[in-house]
């Protein structure tokens, strides 16, 4: 929008998403400068992180997230935000809702004081995380200070075998690249591959773009991705729709387009993907042994390995199938949508959960969850044996008391697997929806493959 | 903004990689809805036992931490969730500079809006630090903004790297969002521009 000597652009944000975790002390800072929301209609703000999964009917029991959720409610009555609240149809995890509703567009700037904001990138919009800082910034203003970052293609080609999905993509590139082999870029996904995808898949990529360290990962739209806009409740109709179209059209990738670095993958190759340490990065092929640090040149790897070895509690050299596991996750913003869920039930159909596992399978949305009650998968995880629970972040983030016991194994279709992160002393095992339900009829990690064959 | 010019201080070093934000503040510690009280928890799951008490071995409860306002990290620090929690608790602990080989974008975002200097030097330094402070826990690193410098002990000086904007801001005392609001008429003309599907 505008920029001086010497000083990073500012940009005008088109869709500011709010969610009640990194919002409150913001809405703070604005009301002790007397300052209002600039731009109320280009906000939108739900409760996703610290809202219950079990029957929403009754009181919050942690009086303490209950106070937080009570917060937004009231910093969007005052600023005139609309708010889907815990009584809403259409609430959910906010980087589900967003694009569900239509709301997140081609072309866009889209921010959250979330991560996980880069999902949005799917639509050829450039969205990112932020700080509570700036989430002030945003509402006071619609602009955020930006400095230009640098660029990197992810050329992503050949096509997925059968039982390979999204997820399986964006955990081996994680491997391959490192927590902080995409720091200070943007990337752009291009090939064959990721055009294949549906939409739903190119936003399980790019939701774990953070996790290589990239602040957003896009996508350019292409009839994919108007097909999934067309209809939806905030997306334009009627004229406004062709003239948008016109728009969205053009924002293809430039033919020549020069980036900063190339990064290729070919995923015709792939295997599922599992984790065994405790970052996103530490992640290998399901039939792979566990690497071994003695063989790592680097003095901190190894300390890094060793260490994440030692929480993990597994051992150098050894294969993870086989390993039990006690929980098993099927949720988040990662892997929560409507497609994640009808792949677990496609391994849970006519299956039953394995003595001793706990499974929850946690719709991303309230929609998701109408969806696929409409389509009766409600009933085949209950059947199997599994938890159906209440949209919200649930044990992703383990805020809401849906978390993990000290020691636990869980196979999760989440985004991270940090010490702790689905609760204190728990141990995750990040994968595919596919991969989680194979673990939860078989009790242990074993490879999708084998159980369907 | 928090203004900065200058530190002299000793050093905690926590010589481990990819600390993310995670660790820095669990997310059970997220439910609160002011910024106050967030450094008692920081590293929260590394400091304390089950019980509640202090894990002895680890850095932040030993004597030497105690009134350090600089944390020497391992690699990529700061990577995960955008939470800006963990500034509120480094900063909270009593912390105004990391030094790592480098940091997650939003983590050094986050920190610069709050005073905390992300210091990024390359590896050979980054393992000589660690080195001395090994050899002599209790040196001073004395950290000079305005000319985007460290001293070490043995008087050697090693820059680092800040945008200038930010520097500007963090010398100044500069509130950002007083200077976006210097902006109001040209954002009201870019939004009279924008068009409306």
């Amino acid at each position: 929008m505008a920029q001086e000597l010497d000083s990073p652009a500012i940009l005008y944000i088109d869709l500011h998403l709010v969610h009640e975790v990194t919002s409150p002390q913001a809405f703070t800072g604005l009301r002790e400068r007397g300052l209002k929301v600039r731009r109320p209609d280009k906000t939108v703000a739900t409760a996703d992180h610290s809202t219950p999964t079990h029957d929403l009917s009754l009181p919050i029991a942690d009086e303490i997230a209950a106070r937080q959720i009570r917060q937004l409610e009231a910093n969007c009555r005052d600023f005139g935000i609309q708010l889907y609240d815990m009584s809403h149809p259409d609430r959910g995890i906010v980087h589900v809702i967003g694009p569900e509703l239509g709301l997140t567009q081609p072309g866009m700037t889209i921010v959250c004081g979330d991560s996980h904001t880069s999902t949005h990138g799917a639509f050829g919009a450039l969205a990112f995380g932020i700080g509570t800082s700036e989430v002030e910034h945003v509402l006071a203003t619609q602009c955020l200070l930006q400095r230009q970052p640098k660029t990197c293609e992810v050329r992503l080609d050949g096509r997925l075998s059968p039982y390979l999905t999204a997820k399986d993509i964006i955990l081996a590139l994680i491997a391959k690249i490192g927590i902080g082999g995409g720091t200070g870029h943007v990337f752009e996904y291009t090939g064959m591959a990721i055009r294949s995808l549906k939409m739903e898949e190119r936003m399980t990529v790019c939701n774990m773009t953070i996790e290589a360290g990239a602040r957003a990962g896009l996508v350019a739209p292409d009839e994919t991705t108007f097909e999934y806009l067309a209809g939806r409740e905030f997306a334009p109709r009627g004229a406004h729709w062709e003239r948008a179209m016109t728009g969205w059209r053009e924002l293809t990738t430039d033919e020549g387009a020069v980036y900063d670095q190339t990064i290729t993958m070919d995923v015709s190759t792939l295997e599922p993907m599992i984790t065994f340490g405790t970052n996103p990065g530490m992640g290998m092929k399901i039939t792979g042994r566990i690497p071994d640090p003695d063989h790592l040149p680097d003095a901190n790897d190894k300390l890094a390995l060793t260490k994440a070895l030692t929480y993990m509690k597994l051992r150098p050299g050894e294969k993870l199938l086989g390993q039990p596991v006690d929980v098993v996750f099927i949720g988040s913003c990662t892997n929560g949508r409507l497609s994640d869920l009808r792949d677990a039930a496609r391994v849970l159909k006519g299956r039953t959960v394995a003595p001793g596992v706990r499974v929850l399978v946690v719709p991303g949305s309230g929609a998701v969850k109408r969806q696929a009650e409409s389509e009766g998968l409600d009933r085949l995880f209950k059947e199997a044996g599994a938890e159906w629970r209440e949209a919200g972040c649930s044990m992703c983030i383990a805020m809401n008391g849906d978390q993990l016991k000290p020691g636990q194994y869980a196979v999760s279709t989440s985004n991270r697997n940090f010490e702790g992160r689905q609760g204190k002393g728990g141990r995750t095992f990040l994968a595919s929806p596919l991969t989680a339900a194979a673990a939860a009829i078989t009790g242990q990690i074993s490879d999708v493959r084998m159980v369907m064959a | 903004m928090t203004q900065f010019t200058t530190l002299s201080s000793q050093v905690v070093s926590l010589p481990i990689n990819d600390v993310d934000t995670d660790q820095i503040i669990p997310a059970r510690f997220l439910k609160a809805t002011d910024k106050s009280g967030m450094g008692d928890h920081l590293f929260a799951d590394w400091r304390y036992t089950s019980d509640g008490s202090p894990e002895v071995d680890f850095i932040l409860n030993k004597p030497e931490a105690r009134g350090a306002q600089i944390l020497l990290a391992g690699n990529n620090f700061g990577c995960g969730s955008s939470r800006e929690h963990a500034i509120w608790a480094l900063t909270g602990f009593g912390f105004r500079a990391v030094i790592s080989t480098s940091f997650a974008d939003i983590f050094r975002n986050n920190a610069l809006k709050n005073g905390l200097i992300p210091i990024a030097v390359d590896l050979e330094t980054h393992h000589d630090l660690f080195d001395l402070f090994a050899e002599i826990p209790d040196a001073e690193l004395t950290i000079d903004l305005a000319t985007q410098t460290v001293r070490l002990p043995d008087d050697r000086r090693v820059s680092f790297p800040i945008d200038s904007f930010s520097r500007h801001c963090l010398l100044r005392g500069v509130d950002e969002l007083g200077y976006i609001l210097g902006f109001e008429k040209q954002i009201g003309e870019f939004e009279a521009r924008l068009v409306d599907y």
